[in-house]
């Protein structure tokens, strides 16, 4: 009888590309995931990261490059011989099997001691030990996603493969199990590989997040760091909101570079900004931006923009989401708390923009529409 | 009894809302009512009577009188004993062949060819095309084939370097090997509906719990497309059971070979023994029901009964 193989174990991608016939759904992936670190491969569908975690799994063999699991080269190993477990979109509980068995099932496989028990203490954590004789058909979605949980968590991987697992649940649902499963993640300390399209999901979980677009990971890091200096106009606009601007590069000195929109300056300092010559965009998050009735007095730390008209006021709760639209500049969203008493201003109303010139970012390229 | 594989999943209980039976219901299952009446009912219970007549008082042959005489049951059960043995052998070994070719065979097109959607229909076709021939010709075929004097068994004889007095035909392989070519669509269609609906994705999720290739196989894709195997099995035995046209002297059988079916033929066209030919029919029936009964119960899908 074998015993578990403890703690999470570190994962390396060299040179993973992978094609199918007509297309190439990864093109060159290169990633280092630390042991016992949640990890979230974010990008919109399509994009090539359910491909990449087949990939891990074992499911898919990478048409050239390397998988490295703890060290050890498992390319052309068969997932049965990877020490990786996956939980499914589609959960892909067993129907012919209890709940228990279906939990079971990795630890029988593998002749580990005394399956049963193990079992339960893993539906215990994921508080489903009531149900472990029911069939997967009489659960509901979450019930049957935790199980699915169980079912991998119980073999203690050395890495774990989450394939937007949370889906298919309801938002006050969603919630309740992205923090529950980052607490087990705490407790049992493996390392997590999380796939999914949903940006919030990936910057509330993940210690690291890699943003993948059209089969490339456009920029990685932690949470803060993407969402305050996105590199590319797709992580600006994919992670969060983002107001581009974009002009050839006007002026610049020693600590900051300044493009012309429409007559008005708007400035990135040199440090925050990707590109240092040519037509370049830099872009501000919706809430680090304000509006005034009146014109701003020009300051050097900050950008003006308008006058522009405000166009449309969405009332979302915590704050209002406010369009302006600025002639020949195009549309700007503001996002302002809603401390006082809305609405605060009206449609139609005259108002200029503003922004702290250590707030914008200027992007590596050019947004769609706007290249050379 | 459907063709289909059925649900391995509880069905959801409808029972729980009754259903207003109104007098149209009645109306509307009248025909079929009518039909397993006149058709089923009445000629089953035609065939018990018959099968307790007694020979006639006059003694002339094929004139019988109703008495209860179960002597018929106690002549068919002692004397036909091998017929009965090989009925039953023959349908088990055939069923086993069917099953061994069809599995692998209803696996390839209805998951492997999953992908290539047109490829599988054709290839759907060609398991039913031999549907489109008479089966009793498509049995003489066979028997050409398997003649002594036929070039197959000259190439086959010289190929083994057997005996030139080898012979196949009316031997049991041959009926056996007739058997399970005439019942092999029967096998496959139930198997390639169970295996068509099969989700690939519990095989990945088995593979990515460490299940070997093997283990996926018998703890997820066989326990999933049991209903296709019993259906495949039952469709496959009862009829082999009762085959009278393999196992004949006239098709791939000979003296030696002849099954149940041979029998109550001969009793009923030949030897105008009527009694006798329904009491073995009758004995057929049971045992088969004892039988598919037993086996259903055992791999608990009573649902399909």
């Amino acid at each position: 009888m074998k015993e578990f193989v403890p703690a999470g174990a570190d994962l390396e991608l060299r040179g993973i590309r992978k094609e199918f016939p007509g297309f190439t759904a990864i093109e060159n992936l290169d990633l280092h995931i630390p042991a016992g670190e949640f990890f979230a491969l974010l990008g919109p569908s399509g994009c090539g990261k359910t491909t990449t975690l087949r990939i891990i799994a074992g499911l898919e063999e990478p048409t050239s490059g390397q998988v490295l699991i703890g060290g050890k080269d498992v390319t052309f190993t068969k997932p049965h011989e990877r020490p990786v477990n996956t939980v499914f979109q589609s959960y892909a509980l067993f129907p012919h099997m209890s709940i228990i068995e279906n939990v079971a099932f990795g630890l029988r496989r593998q002749k580990i001691a005394d399956p049963l028990a193990k079992a339960m203490d893993a539906l215990n954590l994921v508080e489903l030990g009531h149900i472990a004789q029911r069939r997967p058909q009489q659960l509901s979605g979450g019930q049957q996603q935790r199980v699915a949980l169980a079912r991998a968590l119980v073999n203690r991987p050395s890495l774990l493969l989450l394939d937007e697992p949370l889906g298919a649940l309801d938002l006050k649902l969603r919630r309740q199990m992205q923090i529950e499963l980052k607490a087990i993640q705490m407790e049992v300390g493996l390392t997590f590989l999380h796939v999914t399209h949903d940006q919030e999901e990936a910057m509330d979980m993940a210690d690291t997040v890699a943003v993948m677009n059209r089969g490339r990971i456009e920029q990685m890091g932690a949470p803060e760091a993407l969402y305050e200096r996105p590199k590319t106009s797709f992580v600006a606009k994919f992670l969060g909101q983002s107001n581009i601007f974009v002009g050839e590069i006007a002026d610049s000195n020693s600590e900051t570079l300044s493009i012309s929109v429409a007559g008005s300056r708007i400035s990135v300092p040199k440090a925050r900004a990707e590109k240092q010559a040519g037509k370049i965009a830099i872009g501000v998050r919706p809430e680090k931006a304000q509006f005034h009735r009146e014109a701003p007095a020009d300051a050097s730390d900050r950008n003006i923009l308008g006058p522009g008209v405000i166009k449309d006021i969405r009332f979302t709760g915590v704050s209002n989401q406010y369009l302006i639209e600025i002639p020949n500049v195009g549309d700007v969203t503001v996002f302002a708390q809603n401390v006082g008493i809305s609405p605060v201003i009206e449609l139609g109303e005259k108002v200029w923009v503003s922004f702290k010139v250590e707030h914008a970012f200027g992007l590596a390229d050019l947004p769609v529409g706007d290249e050379d | 009894m459907a063709i289909a594989g059925f649900n391995t999943s509880a069905a959801p209980k409808q029972s729980s809302t009754p259903l207003k039976t109104g007098k149209f219901v009645w109306v509307l299952l009248l025909p079929g009512l009518l039909y397993l009446g006149m058709f089923f009912m009445v000629p089953l219970v035609s065939l018990l009577i018959t099968s307790v007549e007694t020979p006639d008082a006059s003694g002339a042959i094929g004139m019988y009188q109703y008495g209860f005489d179960l002597s018929s049951y106690q002549h068919v059960v002692i004397d036909y004993l091998p017929q009965i043995g090989r009925s039953f052998g023959y349908a088990f070994l055939a069923t086993v062949f069917a099953l061994l070719i069809s599995y692998p065979l209803a696996y390839f097109v209805g998951v492997k060819l999953r992908t290539r959607p047109l490829i599988q229909k054709l290839t759907l076709t060609l398991v039913v095309a031999p549907f489109f021939i008479s089966f009793l010709l498509r049995t003489i075929a066979w028997k050409q084939i398997f003649a002594d004097d036929s070039v197959t068994m000259g190439f086959i004889r010289n190929l083994f370097h057997l005996d030139q007095t080898f012979h196949f035909l009316g031997t049991p392989g041959a009926v056996v090997w007739g058997l399970v070519y005439n019942f092999i669509p029967f096998m496959t269609l139930p198997l390639y509906t169970s295996l068509e609906r099969l989700d690939l994705r519990l095989l990945e999720a088995a593979g990515d719990l460490y299940a070997s290739p093997a283990s996926v196989f018998t703890k997820v894709t066989l326990p999933l497309t049991m209903p296709g195997v019993i259906s495949g099995t039952l469709l496959t035995f009862i009829p082999i059971t009762g085959d009278y046209v393999n196992a004949s002297r006239d098709f791939l059988g000979s003296s030696d070979t002849s099954m149940i079916g041979n029998m109550v033929q001969a009793d009923f066209l030949q030897n105008s023994d009527y009694p006798s030919a329904s009491a073995m029919s009758a004995v057929l029936m049971g045992v088969i029901l004892l039988i598919v009964t037993i086996y259903v119960r055992r791999t608990g899908t009573e649902d399909l009964l």
